[in-house]
């Protein structure tokens, strides 16, 4: 594996990407609007009179991971673009015959996928902290982020999150013809880990380290698994003779 | 000189349908070789096949000396040839200068030689004014120049053409063609897929002409002499029953033509027309001039792919 050519695979993708106003929105407006509203939602005088303080603090956090979601969701513009856009362009024969291998070109992908969405996530989840950190001090008596929670959903969680959603849009840019079609489904990933934000939300399970490594256990091996699977579906010859 | 691709019953299948069939060719290093055929032909699978980019079913073909079989070969003939596909599939946000850039990268060329190569390629094309604009923005035909640009730029040992004036306007068409010929005076190897018969006449020194498998391979005069023979022809005042009978006594076969003109299969033109011409002035014929019927490619291609032709 040379990871110099999956780099200047990457850098193109990145080339790419600036001048698709799609893409930079959603890496820019869905974590602006996410930071934003969502301490808001809670932390505004009219919605927050009458939650107790410690509800509150616990309500912050388990609200802070929807940036596991939106570590998915990201992915899913960009990766579907990734590969489906290079098919609808026709540009992927070309890049095909270049002397590099699979595993090079499928990393250079995946890495001009997560990097932006792990960028913007990092960023979102920034503001937010500095949002709630200001409206809820006071209130609360103390800096309710960054802790360890949230550390654990940004550093172990919200990455796993991210891989399994760039491997599954692999999988996915490679079985249909349109980019929209593409995302729709790949948007689907977000629903298996939409379920760690409800059962955080009505208290099911509790948004702590403890449980924060158990899912960052479960997605792990399915970030493996799903690896295997993109790799033996990323097959040269279907991609040139059968995709149209 | 040496072998730049060699196959031998070269084969493939899609679910049991045969797209190549038993393609056995050789194309030494610094020819251009012309690839023949109508539409599903195979040209693009044997091109991809050579180019490792799809599997064989059967057979066996080096490029370069690189065997395409062999899963540690595939990458490096993937890094010693240049491919023009059908589609240039160029990067339509990026400039030209980008798109020639990142390629050269992925071919491990240095700075110097990327700066150097796409400077002299662009210039060579006419594009070096413009190679700041994206890409997006150009016509068919600069598209083409610079996917060929970029099949060059990392000094490729073997070149495959597809197709590479298809649906151009004639001037770029011409520029391509005239810049092919530079390539050929460089004695590079070029494998080019074409429908353009003039484009193969004017540009290869060797034809195949592939109907799932190869039915003729040669010079194109080669597969003049060899498929359609050689013809003169007698333009005369007017054609008489004496004419014909005194050419029979020669041995020739003869056709006559709108009234005025013998059409004769000879072998050797040189030794055997003064014998016609004297022939046919005893009989009484007024000779006004003698030329040689020369079929063009398109009407060996026709004739053979019409008649299917004997595999070569």
């Amino acid at each position: 594996m040379r990871l110099a050519k999956s780099w200047t695979l990457t850098m193109k993708e990145f080339a790419v990407f600036r001048r698709k106003r799609y893409i930079i929105y959603s890496l820019v407006a869905l974590p602006i609007i996410l930071s934003l509203l969502l301490p808001l939602s809670l932390l505004l005088p009219s919605t927050s009179q009458g939650i107790p303080a410690s509800v509150l603090g616990k309500l912050l956090t388990s609200e802070f991971t929807i940036f596991i979601i939106l570590a998915a969701l990201l992915p899913a513009v960009i990766g579907s673009y990734s590969i489906i856009g290079e098919k609808i362009e026709k540009s992927l024969e070309p890049l095909l015959s270049t002397p590099a291998t699979d595993s090079e070109l499928l990393l250079g992908k995946s890495l001009a996928a997560f990097l932006p969405s792990v960028g913007a996530t990092y960023t979102g989840a920034t503001l937010y902290m500095i949002v709630v950190d200001a409206l809820a001090s006071g209130r609360l008596g103390y800096v309710p982020l960054p802790d360890w929670n949230s550390a654990a959903i940004l550093l172990l969680v919200a990455p796993l999150a991210c891989i399994f959603s760039v491997e599954f849009n692999v999988i996915v840019s490679s079985r249909v013809n349109d980019v929209r079609a593409a995302q729709q489904l790949g948007s689907l990933v977000v629903l298996p880990l939409l379920a760690i934000f409800l059962l955080g939300q009505t208290n099911v399970m509790a948004i702590d380290v403890y449980h924060m490594l158990i899912v960052s256990g479960i997605l792990l091996v399915a970030d493996v698994g799903l690896s295997f699977v993109s790799r033996a579906t990323f097959q040269r010859e279907e991609i040139l003779t059968k995709w149209k | 000189m040496s072998t730049a691709i060699e196959a031998e019953g070269l084969t493939k299948e899609f679910n049991g349908v045969t797209a190549v069939q038993e393609v056995s060719l050789k194309v030494e290093e610094g020819e251009v070789f012309g690839f023949l055929g109508p539409n599903g032909a195979g040209k693009t699978t044997t091109v991809r096949m050579l180019s490792c980019l799809i599997s064989k079913t059967r057979g066996e073909a080096s490029v370069g000396g690189y065997s395409i079989s062999k899963k540690e070969d595939q990458l490096r003939i993937r890094g010693i040839v240049g491919i023009l596909p059908e589609n240039v599939g160029l990067y339509e946000e990026l400039t030209a200068y980008r798109n020639l850039d990142f390629y050269g990268r992925m071919f491990d060329c240095s700075e110097q030689r990327r700066r150097e190569g796409i400077q002299k390629l662009l210039k060579m094309l006419d594009l070096w004014e413009k190679r700041d604009q994206i890409v997006g923005t150009f016509s068919k035909g600069m598209k083409q120049k610079v996917a060929i640009a970029r099949a060059l730029l990392h000094d490729p040992e073997v070149v495959f053409l597809d197709e590479p004036t298809a649906n151009l306007d004639p001037e770029s068409a011409k520029t391509i063609r005239d810049f092919i010929l530079e390539l050929k005076k460089e004695k590079r190897t070029i494998f080019l897929n074409t429908h353009n018969l003039d484009e193969a006449q004017r540009i290869c020194d060797r034809i195949g002409i592939l109907r799932t498998s190869l039915i003729a391979v040669g010079s194109p005069d080669e597969l003049r002499a060899s498929l359609w023979g050689r013809k003169t022809v007698v333009h005369l005042v007017s054609v008489n029953d004496k004419m014909i009978r005194a050419l029979g006594d020669l041995g020739t076969k003869v056709e006559t033509v709108g009234g005025n003109k013998l059409l004769i299969d000879v072998e050797n033109p040189d030794a055997e027309n003064p014998a016609i011409v004297g022939a046919i002035v005893k009989a009484g014929g007024e000779v006004r001039f003698v030329t040689e019927l020369r079929p063009t490619l398109e009407d060996i291609y026709l004739k053979l792919v019409k008649d299917g032709g004997a595999p070569a």
